[in-house]
């Protein structure tokens, strides 16, 4: 009997092992969460050394945080509409929460002293907050920068309600003729259904 | 000031191994110096190299100069390249840096590691639109590889070492 239990703890082993390098060998990317999922809460460090968290907010009646981050060129194009949503949405109960998702060994230009320094060039009008350790962007999904995530607070939590672009031209804010992120929460504030619920973009991969 | 050559409307054309078919594609600009030419493309022209039947294998890879997996994996492509015979195995390289940084950064870095495979730009920035065409499982984050011969296709949203493509393109080889 208990040669049995050895056997089948041994057996146990190797198909925990065999999937380990099945998930190693082939990373699945679109863990994460989807449309309607309640999005977690974190407490990360501003750029201002205050912590943030959602619940700080009392007054919003929800959330467009972004993953974004200092060396890459395509978040680098989206900073000037980043601070556009925040100013056009913040008073209206939507601010704009900004992370960094990357680990500044990989990338030295996103570590927390350049993010101080980056935000003051900008004039970043939200909290530019530092993922320390890379543990909130794995639980959201976010697999590049910029990847936006439009939350919605609810009785349930915050619930995700857009995942994805900003717009449709990293290039040219003036040519961007579908403007994702504005539509999904103009349709929140009205009390409508997100229009584009999900888009693709691409980014700079977050996992180094 | 590098020099920089304007071709609106050149065609390149690039012909199968028998010669059977020819994929003609419209480059919107050309960006040429320091020796190295990058055609850039917008998804529309691109689109045809995702399916040219003349069997041969081609291994696409997207790829930019600021993504660190990517550039770390391109020597292995590099190496596939020069490893196999030209008309068996074609390796492209798909360039989504920023038309803007070609000169600045993408040529520079050309020349500096000696690329010798095929490098291309895809400039397109309604990318919601593209990327799904490309493969409806690719979220959008680079590096990502195709390898295809004619009509079968495998697609990878994740880095290589050498022996992981080289397996990968045995399959299909």
């Amino acid at each position: 009997m208990k040669t049995l239990k050895i056997l089948v703890g041994v057996a146990f082993i190797i198909a925990i092992s065999a999937f380990a390098i099945d998930k190693v060998s082939s990373p699945k990317i679109d863990d994460g969460y989807k449309i309607g999922d309640v999005a977690t809460d974190f407490k990360l460090k501003n750029i201002d050394d205050a912590m943030i968290s959602l619940a700080d907010y009392k007054e919003a009646k929800g959330f467009i945080v972004i993953f974004t981050c200092n060396h890459c060129p395509y978040s680098v194009a989206y900073e000037d509409r980043i601070i556009g949503l925040d100013k056009k949405f913040k008073s209206q109960g939507y601010p704009v929460i900004a992370i960094n998702p990357n680990n500044p060994k990989a990338y030295p230009d996103d570590s927390f002293d350049n993010m101080k320094v980056r935000a003051k060039e900008k004039g970043f009008t939200f909290p530019y907050l530092f993922d320390d350790g890379q543990m909130i962007y794995p639980q959201y999904g976010a697999t590049k920068t910029p990847h936006v995530y439009v939350l919605e607070k609810t009785a349930q939590g915050n619930l995700v309600r857009y995942i994805g672009a900003i717009d449709n031209n990293y290039k040219d804010a003036s040519s961007a003729n579908e403007k994702y992120v504005e539509d999904a929460v103009n349709a929140l504030l009205k009390g409508e259904k997100v229009p584009v619920e999900v888009t693709k973009a691409i980014g700079c991969s977050i996992k180094a | 000031m590098p020099k920089r050559l304007i071709y609106i409307g050149l065609i390149i054309f690039f012909a199968g191994c028998k010669g059977e078919q020819k994929v003609a594609l419209e480059a919107s600009e050309v960006f040429a110096s320091k020796g190295v030419e990058i055609p850039m493309y917008d998804f529309e022209s691109f689109k045809p190299l995702l399916n040219i039947n003349d069997g041969k294998t081609r291994i696409i890879n997207f790829w930019a100069t600021w993504c660190k997996p990517c550039v770390a994996e391109l020597p292995y492509f590099e190496l596939i390249n020069s490893r196999y015979p030209k008309d068996e195995v074609e390796v492209i390289l798909v360039s989504l840096d920023l038309p803007k940084h070609v000169e600045s950064k993408l040529i520079p870095f050309i020349q500096r590691q000696n690329i010798q495979s095929r490098v291309l730009l895809l400039d397109d920035p309604d990318a919601n639109s593209w990327i799904p065409k490309v493969n409806s499982e690719w979220s959008g984050s680079i590096p990502a590889t195709i390898i295809y011969k004619g009509g079968t296709s495998n697609f990878y949203e994740r880095s290589f070492t050498y022996n992981e493509l080289e397996k990968e393109l045995k399959k299909i080889l």
